[in-house]
């Protein structure tokens, strides 16, 4: 045994290596990106392990490995499962060999999110188990459960951590050996794997009449727990507000407190043994009020006069993340207890300034913008966004983000506003991860219904909202190895994508021709924006303003570096943020910024 | 020992590495730590907080509302933010250097910090730092993360040994930093004696 601190993520990462997984794939999306990095880390040897090219296909490497009897781990964020339930849908018909557990991570608040979607909610929907873990802790024990329970009932499973046990920190005694399992391989049997309506129909029948049972299974299950109190007010949680309500109830013992850790097949037997004597019940949950909807049903079933206060009752709020002290506020209220805690009166409290996030100072994304900007000036335009750090181009005063749906879809939707407005150009921005996660099909659907666009990949080879991973067009993969890059400009002249430029978006003048020569050519036109993300590379130089500087702040207004300050009312630069990428003296129109290239050995020092 | 430490600064300051050693250090002592991070969208330029709760019986992965009995604030205006963390007789260390957000350069507001420190010392027991003058020996201000664990080291507020947290820096910091993260950490332990 060796004892680590890790991250929720981690000691998911760590669980499914000690249960023996053999592959792993996931797309990386904030707060699930940890666990496959923390795989690459630990010894896996024997173990497969990748970042696949969305969620969708994730889902489908490891199904045909847990066909073939392997263990398997599957890694997203909730948004990412919506891209994943095609083939999700259909491999809960027919199951699996091999243990398969499917890591959704959900995000409450949201706080990087665009939805706050349920997972548990998700699992139900699918007709497949899904497991709740409450803590780092638990969810490197649980992650090794829901292996078991996967191949016992030959179902793919749910794992839904959410961001609070995803991030936080936590000790884990972890086993110093563990090894991939041995697995069977496939065994081909066309009445089992391949879907066909008839199968569908025989398998439905099965799953329904299976789930009561894995219910009944789940009532003995370690995590759906009580502290065994007799009160006739009893409080349900689960997740990381199990967590909260557990640290406040530490002073009322009296108080029963149940923990739901299996939410779907609902443990049905378990809650009604924890029922008895109880009249009201206390929800505490966050996203959806899925245990309180158990709940009701159940009531409604057994004819049961009990209480629920939840969200419905408008106890716990309907959106948003629960905290230690939103719970403490609602435990007050309900157990009817006085208010004891006297946090400090901050209500003189001068005006914060608000810090919405930004785009790095140096990011090429807000050169990128700027040279579209510049190019399309009275022009009317149409900028789709995308996801990823580029989203922040939306922030003034850029300004250059109109629409942001989900992945890949800015390509997509430049189409439908080219076809309600024909007069307007129409661009639409994606990086290059997100082009190869879910970018391409839309290109092609442009070039096949003949719409006018200009695509603009900002391509700075990496994946940097999440953290810098590898993807298809870096050369790197998981496994450490070299590969062949896949080279953008290709893939778009494959597809036929006649007007093609690569650019520095760092050298303006060169990028802003790019947009003008585009933004005249009919049909679907591409702008390569190529230059690598500031977080991963040196610092160019260092730009500073010398005494011709006039003070018009035309460099701020227009493009918002954070490395661009105003110090006793005079425009200056930040030398600690600034990275010498030379756009602001682009802008500048009396020449006042000069750039000094670094010697090479900038001090990048204390992280 | 029992004790909740908050740090709190803007995304890019290096709060988080500062939060890893002040767990591992109280690890390496033979204590139970959990800690939480923000990670994600706000590590470009927005508010970030670490928790870090030291002691056995914890629930919540963040700490509750007048309970952390240390607040390592990074920027005068973060510090302000999460007072509330606070308990009565909590104090914060505090960088009087305010990180002006982007916005304050296009719409001016006048924010520098100087109200902010103001109210802090109104409201509870502070030692400001100025992370400039600290870390002017160490050429940067990047290095406030660890010289900033001197102060709280030499505060006398968590019962930590210095040697421990050494330990860690050398064992947790890319190697070429080593050196100027130990400078870092003895140069915040002078500064908080004079
Ligand atoms: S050179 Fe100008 S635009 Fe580039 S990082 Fe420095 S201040 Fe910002
Ligand atoms: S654009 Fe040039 S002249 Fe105007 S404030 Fe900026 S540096 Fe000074």
């Amino acid at each position: 045994m060796s004892r680590e601190y890790v991250m929720g993520n981690g000691a998911i990462a760590l669980g499914a290596l000690v249960a023996g997984v053999n592959v792993v794939a996931g797309y990386p999306g904030t707060p699930s990106s940890e666990i496959i990095e923390t795989i690459s880390k630990y010894p896996h040897e024997g173990v497969h392990l990748e970042w696949s090219v969305n969620e969708k296909a994730a889902m489908e490497v490891a199904a045909a490995a847990a066909y073939s009897g392997a263990r398997v781990l599957v890694t997203m964020k909730q948004v990412g499962l919506n891209v994943a339930a095609d083939p999700l849908m259909s491999l809960a018909y027919v199951g699996v060999k091999g243990g398969m557990v499917i890591v959704s991570a959900d995000d409450p608040g949201p706080i990087s999110s665009q939805t706050e979607q349920d997972t548990r909610a998700f699992a139900e929907f699918c007709r497949i188990p899904v497991f709740d873990p409450a803590s780092p802790e638990e969810a490197y024990q649980m992650i090794g459960d829901a292996f078991e329970y996967s191949e016992k009932y030959k179902t793919p499973v749910l794992f839904r951590p959410t961001t609070r046990v995803c991030h936080a920190y936590a000790s884990i005694d972890v086993a110093d050996h563990y090894e991939a399992k041995k697995y069977e391989g496939f065994v081909k049997d066309s009445s089992r794997w391949v879907i066909f309506p008839r199968l569908s129909l025989t398998n439905h029948k099965m799953i329904e009449a299976r789930n009561p049972e894995i219910g009944k299974d789940f009532s003995g299950y370690r995590y759906n727990s009580s502290n065994h109190a007799t009160s006739q007010k009893a409080v349900f949680a689960s997740g990381v507000s199990y967590a909260y309500v557990y640290e406040f109830l530490k002073d009322y013992p009296e108080v029963k407190l149940v923990k739901i850790g299996t939410p779907y097949p609902f443990p049905e037997d378990f809650v009604r043994k924890e029922l008895e004597g109880v009249r009201e019940v206390l929800c505490v949950e966050e996203l959806s009020p899925y245990v309180e909807n158990q709940l009701y049903r159940l009531f409604g079933l057994h004819h049961l006069d009990v209480k629920i206060f939840g969200k419905r009752s408008g106890h716990v709020p309907g959106a948003g993340e629960n905290s230690a002290d939103s719970v403490a506020r609602i435990l007050t209220e309900y157990l009817g207890l006085e208010n004891k805690k006297s946090a400090m009166d901050l209500s003189d409290a001068p005006t914060i300034p608000v810090r919405p996030p930004v785009l790095c100072a140096g990011c090429p994304h807000r050169a990128s913008f700027y040279a579209v900007k510049q190019a399309m000036k009275g022009q009317k335009a149409y900028f789709c966004g995308d996801i990823g750090c580029y989203t922040l181009g939306n922030a003034m005063p850029l300004d250059m983000v109109d629409t942001c749906l989900c992945m890949g879809a800015g390509i997509t939707m430049a189409q439908g506003f080219h076809w309600v407005d024909k007069e307007a150009k129409t661009f639409a921005f994606v990086g290059d991860s997100t082009f190869f996660a879910s970018g391409m099909t839309g290109v092609v659907n442009a070039l096949y219904n003949g719409a006018d666009m200009t695509l603009c990949v900002l391509d700075n080879s990496t994946t940097a909202m999440t953290g810098h991973q590898p993807h298809p067009g870096t050369g790197r993969n998981m496994m450490g190895n070299i590969v062949d890059k896949i080279d953008i400009v290709k893939v778009l002249e494959g597809m036929g994508v006649a007007r093609i430029h690569v650019v520095d978006p760092l050298k303006l003048e060169e990028a802003v021709a790019a947009v003008r020569e585009c933004a005249k050519t009919p049909g679907v036109k591409a702008i390569i924006f190529k230059s690598p993300c500031v977080a991963i590379t040196k610092p160019a130089g260092k730009a500073c303003i010398n005494d011709s500087c006039i003070n018009c702040k035309k460099c701020i207004n227009e493009i918002g570096c954070p490395a661009l300050i105003i110090e006793n009312d005079k425009v200056a630069i930040d030398p600690a943020l600034c990275t010498g990428c030379g756009l602001c003296s682009r802008i500048c129109p009396v020449g006042a910024i000069e750039s000094t290239k670094s010697s090479g050995n900038s001090s990048k020092g204390g992280r | 020992m029992k004790k909740d430490v908050l740090l709190c600064g803007v995304g890019g300051q290096g709060t988080v590495l500062a939060s890893k050693l002040i767990a591992a250090a109280a690890m390496a002592e033979g204590n139970t730590v959990h800690s939480a991070e923000t990670i994600g969208m706000a590590q470009r330029g927005g508010s970030v907080t670490s928790h870090i709760r030291i002691g056995e019986e914890i629930g919540s992965p963040l700490i509750p509302f007048g309970q952390a009995d240390i607040m390592i604030a990074f920027e005068p205006a973060e510090a302000v933010r999460n007072l509330g963390y606070l308990k009565p007789d909590g104090i914060v260390i505090v960088n009087t250097v305010p990180v002006r957000p982007t916005t304050e350069s296009l719409h001016p507001t006048g924010y520098d910090g100087v109200e902010m420190v103001e109210y802090l010392k109104k409201k509870a027991t502070c030692i400001t730092v100025n992370a400039n003058e600290l870390c002017a020996p160490l050429g940067s201000s990047k290095f406030f993360n660890v010289a900033v664990l001197g102060v709280l080291a030499a505060s006398g507020r968590l019962d930590i040994d210095g040697e421990t947290v050494k330990k860690e820096i050398m064992k947790r910091v890319p190697e070429r930093f080593v050196e100027s993260n130990l400078k870092a950490f003895e140069i915040g332990g002078t500064y908080a004696c004079n």
